[in-house]
């Protein structure tokens, strides 16, 4: 059998060649996206109707714009009659803003700097394939920001540290003989550190000392960042162990963990922020309450944790009993089970749960405009908007928030699905 | 407070408890601070200017009250409160004194246990229409569509008044003046009702705001004033004198241009008794014989003070009308400096 007399067999390949126009590149797209069918071909049109009518309602708007303006009344003169928006209110509030009201404006670098430096020690903590050394830098972040936001002597944060150094170090020295006696003598441990170290920086308290800026001074943009940061970042380890305590077989733990959470998740934050601005203020004496920062912090990290609690109670319930059984029976005691087999698991099913609740969280911090504190919505609402300049700017400092607000929020629910894809293992 | 505070006050805030309670005028002294309570904003009578300091008509009687007690108008922690927050703060003892639009109603005298000093701005509900609608008086606003802010005093007060003039209305109830204006200039409703203080401050701001009228009647009493404490009388008198020092001072014609010369001593006695250079007022009240001096160089007298932040000058553009003195035919009166 000869291959020769086969002669209508091709012996070269055919070089590739583009698909036909109808094929390829944005006409393909076009066809199989917006007109594959009747229907379709229809709704593309009303979309693009609709598109159309926002553009030309809205561009006229932004692009007229006025940026330079002293009053609202300016901006009505520079406009002469046609439709436009006021952005000068921003040009000239920006810094009230996002710094408050009150915020010294020679201080302004130092939220900053605190914001930047923010970056830094989240980094190490958001990715783990930085050095585990930059944790470090992360643990002492909190007391490095408190000395740049608040002011005043550096020995207050150094003081506040080597307490918790000291917590810690006796923690490590005490808890092989009991878990409770080392939580014990470490408290009391670095309180006694505290009283001393208190009086140690009010006797010396010029040394590196920024201007002092007390509480109520903060605003803006920079206190929502503050209070939502934080609320955060405690209420995840709090939320972890109210979840675990509401596991424990341990009846009077369980039932203070299950009362805690049923509590705080059936009362609105908004009322837990009124007992915190009004309701606390009468039960210290004048001069000694605490600050009303403070307060509010506690409030929402409470609140918070309780939430957080049932997204991880949701985690762990989603672990077959198999886990707990592998991890008992190969001898490891209850600390040792939920760090290395049950929570890593649990907590990364929790992930797009606990953003969700960290992600409101931030965004309810507004709600502090409420009780008379001037974050950024308290901001708009009350001395911007009703100082005789600008009563009346609504549409632009609202939206100038909502965009604040979602470049934040988006960014954060980003990071979140690249650290589910990052931790995925498995079932897929 | 010192920060060391902040911290060891999370473990030991019941320890440090048990301060001495002491005189209010004491406190302000010892703390070298006034703790005054003011509106998150209101244009003209409180409101933080650009760089955050803060200006108004309300305002204005804190940094008298300030200047008179510290020897220093800035000496004050201004305390914003809302509608919701303000008499809790002043019963809790954060604030000394609320300076916020406050109407003086029996229930907060006597039921919320405060004491009203005086009354530093006679409002009273209007209303405020279009131009074109061609109406001069709120008696011709049968069948009218009404911008309402719900669960206020107004909403109750415009039933009152359509009632009495047997006339009809129909309301569009908002929850805030901001979305009642938004409304009102959307063509939601022919008329807006509310203080008539509010009603120019917001027509100042409108994009025509001649198109628009603020109509004569005036259909409720507001009498917005400063409060304090029940109490401690030492202190409410320290702020009621302080507040008629203003008024007396324009009655008595001391403005902040002739207030030095005055001092030096006139042949009016209650001049001279006011500015210290004659009598023991001061003494009476715990502070020494310039106290009302001191608070009327801060921004001037009642007049002066009315015309820099509302006045008929400012874009707010309010007319004396019953809160000129009593003289000029207004409410504004003070009993005698003697």
């Amino acid at each position: 059998m000869s291959g020769e007399s086969n002669s209508f067999v091709r012996k070269e390949m055919i070089s590739e060649r583009i698909p036909p126009a109808a094929e390829r590149g944005l006409f393909k797209w076009v066809r199989e996206n917006l007109f594959s069918s009747v229907f379709n071909t229809i709704m593309t049109f009303v979309s693009l109707w609709f598109i159309y009518s926002i553009v030309v309602a809205a561009a006229p708007w932004f692009l007229n714009g006025i940026w330079d303006a002293k009053t609202i009344r300016e901006c009505y003169d520079l406009l002469d009659g046609k439709s436009g928006a006021c952005f000068a209110v921003l040009n000239e509030r920006f810094p009230q803003l996002i710094y408050g009201f009150k915020y010294p404006s020679s201080e302004y670098w130092r939220p900053n700097l605190a914001s930047i430096l923010l970056l830094f020690a989240l980094a190490p903590i958001l990715f783990r394939k930085l050095p585990r050394r930059l944790l470090a830098f992360s643990a002492v972040y909190p007391f490095l920001a408190f000395w740049l936001i608040w002011g005043g002597s550096i020995l207050t944060s150094v003081s506040a540290f080597l307490g918790c150094v000291i917590a810690i170090v006796c923690y490590r020295r005490f808890s092989s003989r009991s878990f409770a006696i080392a939580v014990l003598i470490s408290l009391i441990a670095a309180n006694v550190w505290w009283i001393i170290g208190g009086y140690i920086v009010d006797l010396n308290d010029s040394v590196l000392a920024l201007k002092d800026v007390p509480s109520r001074d903060l605003g803006g943009f920079m206190l929502n960042l503050l209070l939502g940061t934080i609320a955060v970042c405690l209420s995840i380890p709090l939320g972890i162990a109210l979840a675990l305590g509401r596991q424990s077989g341990m009846p009077i733990i369980k039932w203070i963990c299950v009362f805690f959470i049923e509590f705080i998740r059936g009362v609105p934050l908004i009322t837990l922020l009124f007992v915190a601005n009004v309701i606390l203020a009468f039960f210290f004496p004048p001069g000694t309450s605490l600050d009303l920062i403070l307060r509010v912090l506690i409030m929402m990290t409470f609140f918070n944790a309780a939430y957080i609690a049932e997204v991880v109670r949701g985690g762990l319930a989603a672990l077959s009993k198999g886990q707990y059984e592998a991890a008992d029976s190969i001898g490891l005691d209850y600390t040792q089970s939920m760090r290395f087999i049950i929570l890593p698991q649990a907590l990364k099913i929790s992930i797009p749960g606990i953003v969700n609740v960290s992600v409101g969280m931030l965004k309810d911090t507004t709600l502090v405009s409420i009780i008379s504190m001037f974050d950024l919505v308290g901001m708009i609402r009350g001395p911007i908007l009703s100082s005789t300049d600008w009563n009346g700017v609504y549409w632009e400092l609202f939206g100038a928030a909502a965009a604040i607000f979602f470049v934040i929020c988006f960014s954060v629910s980003k990071y979140s699905q690249w650290l589910e894809r990052q931790l995925e293992t498995d079932r897929r | 407070m010192k920060k060391s505070v902040i911290i060891s006050a999370v473990t030991v805030a019941g320890l440090t408890a048990g301060a001495a309670f002491a005189g209010t005028l004491d406190d302000v002294q010892a703390r070298g601070k006034l703790n005054c309570g003011v509106s998150t904003g209101v244009p003209g009578f409180a409101e933080p200017d650009a760089n955050g300091v803060w200006q108004g008509f309300d305002v204005a009687v804190c940094r008298a009250v300030a200047a008179a007690v510290l020897n220093d108008s800035d000496a004050i922690e201004f305390v914003p409160t809302t509608g919701k927050t303000r008499f809790t703060a002043l019963a809790s003892g954060e604030i000394d004194m609320l300076a916020r639009n406050t109407t003086w109603t029996f229930s907060r005298d006597v039921d919320l246990k405060f004491e009203f000093v005086g009354v530093n701005y006679y409002d009273g509900q209007g209303f405020m229409a279009k131009a074109d609608l061609g109406v001069s008086s709120a008696t011709e606003l049968d069948g009218a569509t009404v911008c309402i802010q719900t669960g206020t005093t107004t909403e109750l007060n415009l039933a009152d008044f359509f009632r009495s003039n047997n006339m009809s209305y129909e309301p569009v109830p908002v929850e805030t003046g901001s979305e009642a204006v938004t409304n009102y200039l959307a063509g939601a409703c022919d008329v807006f009702t509310t203080d008539r203080s509010a009603l120019a401050a917001r027509r100042a701001n409108f994009e025509v705001p001649t198109d628009h009228v603020v109509l004569p009647e005036i259909v409720s009493k507001e009498p917005l004033g400063p409060l304090v404490r029940h109490g401690d009388n030492n202190w409410g008198d320290v702020v009621r004198w302080t507040l008629n020092a203003l008024i007396t001072a324009e009655e008595l014609g001391v403005t902040s241009a002739n207030l030095e010369e005055m001092a030096k001593g006139t042949n009016n006695p209650e001049m001279n008794r006011l500015l210290g250079s004659e009598g023991t007022l001061g003494e009476m009240l715990g502070l020494d014989a310039e106290w009302a001096k001191r608070a009327i160089a801060v921004s001037g007298n009642y007049g002066e003070i009315f015309e820099n932040n509302i006045g008929a000058g400012t874009i707010i553009g309010l007319a004396r009308g019953v809160n000129a003195k009593w003289t000029d035919g207004g409410l504004i009166y003070s009993p005698p400096f003697r």
